[in-house]
């Protein structure tokens, strides 16, 4: 019988997907059947598909569960995978797993990007002795995405659920979109975790979009609709070539956007006061071009990429606003992270330095805040592309080291005339060398006398002076620094380099 | 019930309100100073100040209670 059946016939009931009652339950949440989603992602809806006919003798399971394409996408080519939620829940099985394979080692042939529209149970236990343990099992899979990583850029849309080893497509992407709501990671489901711990919790609050993107900082981009999504990815790729040994694509120049305030006015006079440097930096920046990474994790550190004068740059920012700009473990992890993601693909790397330095106490040493700082700064050093750091307000300690600070070889540092450069502030600094002397004196004496060393400390961290003894390479106004930055970067363009003939670091991680 | 916690740890250097107030989500409703910095805190939520658990000058660590809604 199915072997009369035409050409025509097996293709509309492969692209019809599966049973109605399961399109009818993903319509209910909101999602798209995978082959709506496919159509917005590539250019005019067009893509060129392998592998349709896979598991085609079998019942119920068009395409195995998994559309391998190619397409444009934004006018270049890229390579994507999409599991279809609507087939045994988006599981993979033996052909699901070597099509994941083959469209993996075509986007590496071809060196373009590779989207991962993810929505899937994870394995089908049925199937798993030809798809989990072996050479071309799952476990490729992942071992693929390690190698192109740094290579070709990977980005996932996670739609649904990423469950258990599945839950690794997104952690070893560069990038993860999630749809709140029905967007979740996590390696053991609620079920499992009551079964096994004894825990009761609900997926949303173990492993849903909210806190992937706000606590865990294992998702990007928290977005409403899967329409926002693959809006999100190709604004995203816009700021990527289509592989490491290509360059970045430059667009028209724009001016910034007109702020209330000047970049100037903007600083408080004040060094401990906040400031909010989402606004200085939307005043270097040409408009609308910020694209940021992990905005609602670890806050006090602002990544993102934007453009200058056209140009791609990947911006680390100290948010005084948020936890005073202190570095954390959280945040220096973010921006290792953030740091790598832009020296691998030739992205230009703008410091903005308003640190008080690393966070101390008790809770952030337990939390390893030594070694998650070192993978910042290891990461920071290690990067080769243009690196400008910024001194906006002030660097003080390991924060200085952190932001690019001269030692680490920032094609340059540049000051604002208001920065300070120490190893702590006026205030600390102070108290540490004269906590006796303090003590000594009579409790009349001491405010003045306090005021007098603080005058001779900040006197003797004035940064012409630093300027002077050539530690800072210049000092801009604020309300020149985007001049500055589009001559420098222009410039520093045919920068290149080899950090080291090692293999590579023994990371701090 | 409703609470504002720490962001971080450090002293508390200023109570912005008092027992009865309506508070909107984003209002600053306390500032620590940590690190030498002003760290303002913020309501998450909307409320009416029921409680105010710390005084001016305490140490409080991360996502200790600083006050709480109603």
């Amino acid at each position: 019988m199915i072997l009369n059946r035409s050409w025509e016939e097996r293709v509309n009931t492969i692209e019809k997907g599966g049973p109605d009652k399961y399109h009818e339950a993903n319509e209910a949440k909101g999602k798209l059947f995978v082959r709506n989603r496919l159509a917005l992602l590539f250019d005019h809806g067009e893509w060129r598909e392998d592998g349709k006919f896979a598991n085609g003798d079998a019942e119920g399971l068009p395409a195995d569960g998994v559309i391998t394409a190619i397409g444009k996408i934004q006018g270049k080519t890229a390579c994507v995978m999409a599991n279809d939620s609507t087939v045994k829940a988006g599981s993979w099985g033996a052909k699901t797993v070597e099509k994941i394979i083959r469209i993996q080692e075509t986007a590496e042939k071809l060196k373009v990007p590779l989207f991962y529209l993810v929505d899937s149970a994870g394995a089908r236990i049925t199937d798993q002795i030809e798809m989990f343990p072996g050479r071309r099992g799952a476990g490729k899979i992942f071992y693929n995405q390690v190698k192109l990583s740094g290579m070709i850029p990977q980005i996932c849309l996670l739609f649904g659920p990423s469950a258990a080893g599945g839950a690794y497509i997104p952690a070893f992407c560069d990038v993860v979109m999630m749809v709140d709501g029905n967007a979740s990671m996590y390696l053991g489901s609620p079920r499992m975790a009551e079964m096994v711990i004894g825990e009761k919790v609900s997926l949303e609050e173990m492993g849903g979009a909210k806190m992937h993107c706000s606590i865990s900082g294992c998702g990007d981009v928290l977005v409403k609709s899967e329409e926002e999504a693959i809006e999100q990815a190709k604004k995203y790729i816009s700021y990527f070539p289509s592989n490491f040994e290509q360059k970045t694509d430059n667009q028209d120049s724009r001016e910034p956007m007109v702020l209330e305030k000047s970049l100037s006015d903007l600083i408080p006079e004040n060094q401990n006061a906040p400031f909010d440097m989402h606004q200085f930096i939307k005043g270097l920046i040409d408009e609308n071009s910020f694209f940021e990474m992990k905005a609602l994790f670890a806050k006090e550190l602002i990544t993102g990429f934007a453009r200058i004068d056209g140009k791609p740059v990947g911006i680390i920012a100290n948010q005084p606003k948020q936890k005073g700009g202190v570095l954390f473990h959280d945040s220096a992890d973010k921006a290792a992270r953030f740091i790598t993601l832009c020296d691998a693909y030739h992205i230009p790397l703008l410091f903005l330095a308003d640190v008080p330095g690393f966070m101390i106490g008790t809770r952030v040493e337990k939390a390893g805040i030594i070694r998650h700082g070192a993978k910042m700064i290891s990461a920071m050093s290690e990067a080769t592309v243009p690196k400008i750091s910024v001194v906006v307000r002030k660097a003080y300690g390991a924060g200085l080291y952190a932001m690019a600070g001269p030692a680490f070889e920032p094609d340059c540092c540049i000051a604002l005339p208001s920065a300070q450069i120490a190893v702590m502030g006026p205030e600390a600094a102070v108290n540490a060398v004269y906590a006796n002397k303090i003590q000594s004196l009579p409790e009349e004496e001491r405010p003045a006398f306090i005021q007098e060393k603080r005058k001779e400390y900040q006197e003797n961290i004035d940064i012409y002076r630093l300027a002077s003894e050539l530690i800072v390479d210049a000092i801009v106004p604020a309300d020149e620094l985007r001049e500055e930055l589009v001559n420098r970067f222009d410039m520093y363009g045919s920068k290149k380099q080899i950090f080291s003939d090692g293999k590579h670091p023994v990371y701090p991680v | 019930m409703k609470k504002v916690q720490t962001t971080m740890a450090g002293n508390v250097w200023k109570i912005q309100v008092s027992v009865g107030d309506e508070v909107k989500m984003g209002d600053e409703v306390v500032i620590l100073e940590s690190m030498k910095m002003e760290i303002p805190i913020s309501a998450e939520e909307e409320g009416i100040v029921d409680e105010i658990i710390v005084e001016e000058g305490t140490f409080v660590n991360e996502e200790d209670v600083l006050l709480t809604l109603k």
